[in-house]
């Protein structure tokens, strides 16, 4: 049961003249002890989740990794920082954390990563294939390249990803091998309507179920469309893996591992299933708001980093209209490319929206006051926004945050959940 | 009357102090300040608890890869808590105090083990080989 390792892996570990990679080795070989995995498993790409500032800890580890001359061996993007690199003065923050977070950020170029900036990397380019085993970190992209598009990889959180890059290397377990991915769980959807199944704002909602449910376990969905977007299937993983600890979810005859559901089905555990009814949505729903205020300071929108998709429906939502109160848009500059090029962008900007570009509100300081009401059509963001912004929480499809925002108050149409 | 324990070792070492036991899994990011090591989660069950110091006994992790980044932060600025014992595997906050351990800064132990008997304010004596004490005098 314990950890072998091939000749060159150890090598590598004592490795004197790349002491980066051994260090790099080091981690990712306690990693595979605390997981109990038998042996490492190579790996084609990284997504790497170590840039966002917490503290000058995390500045002192890429600098150490850097020092010693680590560099990465696959393909790895980046995920946001704590800054907005075209806009440092949208993050409200003092010199040494902008020093810092800007070090930080450049430490992880030096060691080779893409500065892809963002945590939608899979709408980035960055699209490994089914059965590719990959390291990624960031629990929705995590939740996404092993669900939406089939490649393997654990949860891997911040130190890990960045040495599993550099070794080029993931300890072998979980969602890496055939086994970790069966489902010991069903959630049956079939009987809530069709309208419900085609509103954009089931999919958060289904989300916080699945999160709730699931915990770490692997849980297939039955019963939604076939065509679901891929910017709905980034919802739900994104509230299931911040809700809960999914890395995986299947979708019966929508996502690559499940044709249907007895294709992903475990035959070595005890399947639960969970019936869904329309009121488990409407609870699940109602569980992403903390307030009944009315009045609302302002909307967050993009967590995930929203696709061009989305900004292109906002656009066309609100139709030229002016927004009441500050509409952030956090994204890539792969988005911002697409949608600089035809006028949206510039039309956004003059009604009103802010693009927060490289990193997200939620995750380093950006708005204007210390508290407030932020409404969003993101589960992500309204789990995460109240204890690291201050602000309460409304949460609504993107509909009612278009309308609430051109009104300036809270706007929900709630005959749509019924 | 005390009860021992014996846990499987994720990270080593011995470590005593009062037991703080969360009720619910918590993402340490977005869920634990790293500034002051207080639960910030507002409907987490041990909202506004003090981490630092404590034998923390979680049931399970939730949410954010990036709580292991938390983790060496807690480390980094002197308010992590003394040891950390896990009802469940999770490789995220232990690799956090494995980086703290690759720059240079102490760790604290990592132990696996049922959590049902850890009582939040009773004192827990760790000892190196994954021993646990509850209760008694240490």
């Amino acid at each position: 049961m314990s950890l072998k390792l091939s000749d060159v892996e150890r090598t590598w570990l004592n490795d004197d003249t790349a002491p980066g990679r051994a260090m790099a080795m080091r981690l990712v070989v306690r990693a595979a002890e605390f997981l109990g995995a038998e042996r490492m498993v190579p790996i084609v790409s990284a997504h790497i989740d170590g840039c966002l500032y917490h503290g000058d800890g995390g500045v002192r580890f890429v600098e150490t990794l850097r020092e010693r001359g680590a560099t990465v061996s696959v393909p790895s993007t980046m995920n946001v920082g704590a800054l907005d690199l075209g806009n440092e003065e949208r993050v409200r923050a003092d010199a040494h954390f902008k020093a810092m977070a800007r070090r930080q950020m450049d430490a992880y170029l030096d060691l080779g990563c893409q500065p892809s900036w963002t945590c939608a990397p899979y709408q980035a380019g960055h699209r490994p294939g089914r059965g590719e085993q990959v390291a990624w970190g960031e629990s929705n992209a995590v939740a996404f390249v092993n669900s939406v598009l089939g490649a393997r990889t654990e949860r891997y959180g911040d130190f890990l990803d960045i040495c599993c890059a550099v070794a080029g290397r993931a300890p072998f377990v979980g969602l890496h091998r055939d086994e970790g991915r069966r489902a010991n769980m069903i959630l049956d959807v079939t009987g809530l309507s069709p309208r419900l199944k085609a509103m954009d704002a089931l999919y958060p909602a289904l989300g916080a179920i699945l999160g709730a449910e699931a915990g770490t376990s692997v849980a297939v969905i039955d019963g939604l469309p076939t065509d679901i977007s891929e910017d709905n299937l980034k919802a739900l993983g994104a509230v299931a893996a911040s809700k809960g600890a999914v890395g995986l979810f299947h979708v019966a005859g929508r996502t690559p591992e499940a044709l249907d559901v007895a294709a992903v089905l475990s035959d070595q555990l005890p399947v639960e299933v969970i019936t869904i009814t329309a009121a488990d949505i409407r609870a699940a729903r109602d569980s992403l708001s903390n307030t009944r205020a009315a009045c609302l300071d302002c909307l967050a929108l993009g967590s995930p980093h929203f696709s061009e998709a989305e900004t292109r429906r906002l656009a066309a939502l609100a139709g030229g209209r002016a927004f009441q109160i500050p509409v952030y848009i956090c994204t890539g500059r792969h988005t911002m490319d697409s949608i600089d090029e035809d006028g949206t962008r510039a039309q956004l900007e003059a009604q009103g929206v802010e693009f927060i570009v490289d990193t997200c509100v939620v995750v380093t300081p950006i708005l204007k006051d210390l508290g407030g009401v932020l409404m969003t059509n993101s589960g992500k963001f309204a789990h995460y926004a109240t204890p690291n912004t201050g602000y309460d929480v409304v949460f609504g499809s993107l509909e009612d945050c278009v309308c609430s925002a051109i009104a300036g108050r809270v706007e929900r149409a709630e005959a749509v959940w019924r | 009357m005390a009860i021992d324990v014996c846990a499987r070792v994720l990270i080593d070492g011995a470590a005593q102090g009062c037991v703080l036991r969360l009720w619910q899994p918590i993402s340490f990011w977005g869920g634990v300040d790293p500034a002051n090591g207080l639960i910030t989660q507002p409907l987490h069950p041990n909202f506004g608890a003090e981490i630092a110091g404590t034998i923390l006994a979680l049931p399970g992790m939730i949410g954010s890869s990036s709580s292991s980044a938390i983790m060496l932060e807690l480390l980094h600025n002197d308010v992590a808590p003394a040891a950390l014992v896990m009802a469940e595997v999770d490789a995220i906050l232990g690799l956090g105090v494995v980086a703290a351990e690759e720059i240079g800064l102490n760790g604290i132990p990592v132990l696996q083990c049922p959590i049902d008997a850890f009582v939040s304010g009773h004192v827990a004596t760790i000892s190196r080989g994954g021993g646990i004490r509850l209760g008694g005098t240490g």
